[in-house]
């Protein structure tokens, strides 16, 4: 695959280890995320002195400018945060340290996101404030689950999608994750029986439809094509990257959930799929893995209709055949466990996996995998996401 | 006596909303919308996203609502509602006025029996200080 001396390409990933919600107590977020910046420079072969960009999402509280005087990078030329507070900017912060290699304002950038819940607010809680809470909290409706819970509901009662689709996505997860050694749930298997008996949090969501409350960071390394040629990792390519979000969601289930009707039920990438997809060159059938992000189970499956590798209403039937099941399946999904099932650190540990798939370093590798799509957060606004290519 | 405990965070009007809520405190439910094309809009807003115009006028709501979604919630995120398991939020529409939707709590029916499409009827839940919330029951 022939590229620009500019193109963009992640040469290195970084992280803490992962544990659970208030795991680590001993160590500031700020430091773990220090810790995995450093990790991804040295993953890519790089010195830390030669990041000049910094991007992150979701109000991430470990700031740029405190970042690089704490790791001594000499000249920022980059520093930038995708607008909105859920996961949806995941992506985001890494289409923004592309726009910047692409443009030449900067050479190497790096995509971040720290989080541990014990420290700080637990995001699953109720928040203090929120823009648009008024519409809400009043009314009991506090956190993600809940929220999020109304869409998926509206989703199942459009189309044929049942518990049975739902507890697919998170047993094939788990399944991913007992794989993976890096995993908060590596060790932990999970049946059928288990799903269907496990206590609702939010109908129609159970305990193992949310994903993991966990404490760990992540980071990502981004430059052109020119460097990357010359560093260490196998080179991969972001073919495409893209953020944002359609008309009038504000807030979305966050807030009020004055989303317009047709787009209700919906990740909020339908306009964004195709325009990735078409920049990149590519179809939804051209995918070999992918890495969607998954804080609620039924949001996925909403995702695969709404990246085109299933039609509306077909992602019960499309996940019922086994397609996204690692062994076997067409599409396989979240190949480490994803944030059901091997950590939520706002779906940079996502990227993180799409990057390993490409370099063929998965725990649950797809022979011969190629490209690769990684989501941020699902449903929210703005949302993004990135198409990966193994050159 | 009020669905939740005094607990229960309540509204925090701001400058931008505060007519919708001294509505509520009323016992009325008026949706605000753009005084020059009439655009409807939830939560209320500074600007109208058609016309740009700020000139705001306010529309009674209907009191008969429609199920759009619902979730029937059995985890306390929030000490205020541990006594209320498991309770519903519902997400209505208007029959009558299309183009907003409220979020709000279907009480009055056991959780298992609400299905989207099933018509309410508003009723105002005295939270105290003066301030009223809109709750519905099946109609």
């Amino acid at each position: 695959m022939a590229s620009s001396a500019r193109a963009p390409h992640i040469v290195g990933v970084g992280q803490s280890a992962y544990t659970r919600w208030g795991g680590i107590q001993n160590r500031s977020q700020f430091q773990i995320t220090a810790e995995a910046i450093v990790a991804a420079a040295r993953d890519a072969g790089l010195p830390v002195s030669a990041i000049d960009g910094l991007t992150s999402f979701s109000n991430d509280s470990n700031e740029g400018p405190v970042m690089q005087a704490a790791l001594g990078i000499p000249e920022l030329r980059w520093s930038a945060m995708v607008w909105g507070g859920g996961g949806g900017g995941s992506c985001g912060a890494v289409s923004l340290a592309c726009a910047a290699i692409e443009s030449g304002q900067a050479e190497v950038v790096v995509a971040y996101r720290g989080l541990c819940q014990g420290q700080g607010r637990r995001f699953g809680r109720a928040a203090p404030t929120r823009t648009h809470g008024s519409y809400i909290a009043p009314f009991g409706l506090f956190a993600p689950p809940q929220m999020l819970a109304l869409m998926v509901q509206r989703f199942m009662h459009l189309y044929p999608i049942t518990e049975d689709h739902l507890a697919e996505v998170a047993l094939s997860f788990r399944a991913n994750a007992n794989r993976n050694p890096r995993a908060v749930m590596g060790d932990r298997t999970l049946t059928k029986e288990q799903y269907l008996a496990s206590r609702w949090i939010a109908e129609p969501l159970r305990l193992y439809d949310c994903c993991l409350e966990t404490d760990g960071a992540a980071a990502v390394i981004i430059t052109t094509a020119e460097r990357a040629r010359d560093l260490a990792q196998q080179q991969v390519e972001v073919l495409a990257s893209a953020h944002g979000g359609g008309a009038g969601w504000s807030t979305g289930p966050l807030g009020s959930q004055n989303m317009p009707d047709d787009t209700y039920a919906s990740t909020n990438n339908r306009r964004l799929a195709g325009e990735l997809f078409a920049k990149a060159g590519l179809t939804p059938d051209d995918i070999d893995v992918a890495q969607i992000y998954d804080h609620f189970s039924g949001m996925v499956l909403m995702a695969l209709e709404d990246f085109g590798f299933c039609g509306p209403g077909e992602s019960g039937a499309f996940v019922a055949e086994g397609n996204i099941r690692h062994d076997g399946g067409s599409l396989p999904l979240n190949t480490s466990g994803g944030q059901l099932s091997e950590a939520y650190v706002h779906g940079v540990n996502l990227i993180i996996e799409g990057v390993r798939q490409m370099r063929g370093t998965s725990t649950a590798q797809v022979a011969d995998a190629s490209t690769c799509l990684v989501t941020g957060g699902l449903g929210v606004a703005p949302t993004s996401a990135i198409l990966l290519g193994r050159n | 006596m009020a669905l939740f405990p005094e607990t229960m965070p309540r509204p925090e009007p701001d400058m931008d909303d505060a007519p919708f809520w001294s509505a509520c405190a009323e016992q009325r439910l008026q949706f605000q919308s753009c005084a020059v094309c009439g655009l409807l809009r939830h939560p209320p807003a500074p600007i109208c996203a058609g016309c740009h115009s700020t000139e705001v006028a306010w529309v009674t709501a209907p009191e008969e609502a429609e199920v759009f979604s619902f979730t029937v919630i059995h985890h306390a995120s929030h000490a205020a509602v541990a006594d209320n398991l498991p309770y519903v939020v519902g997400l209505v529409t208007f029959p009558n006025l299309p183009g907003v939707k409220l979020v709000t709590n279907i009480t009055e029916i056991p959780p298992s029996e609400v299905r989207i499409g099933m018509r309410l009827t508003l009723w105002w839940d005295d939270i105290g200080e003066g301030m009223h919330l809109p709750r519905f029951r099946p109609a």
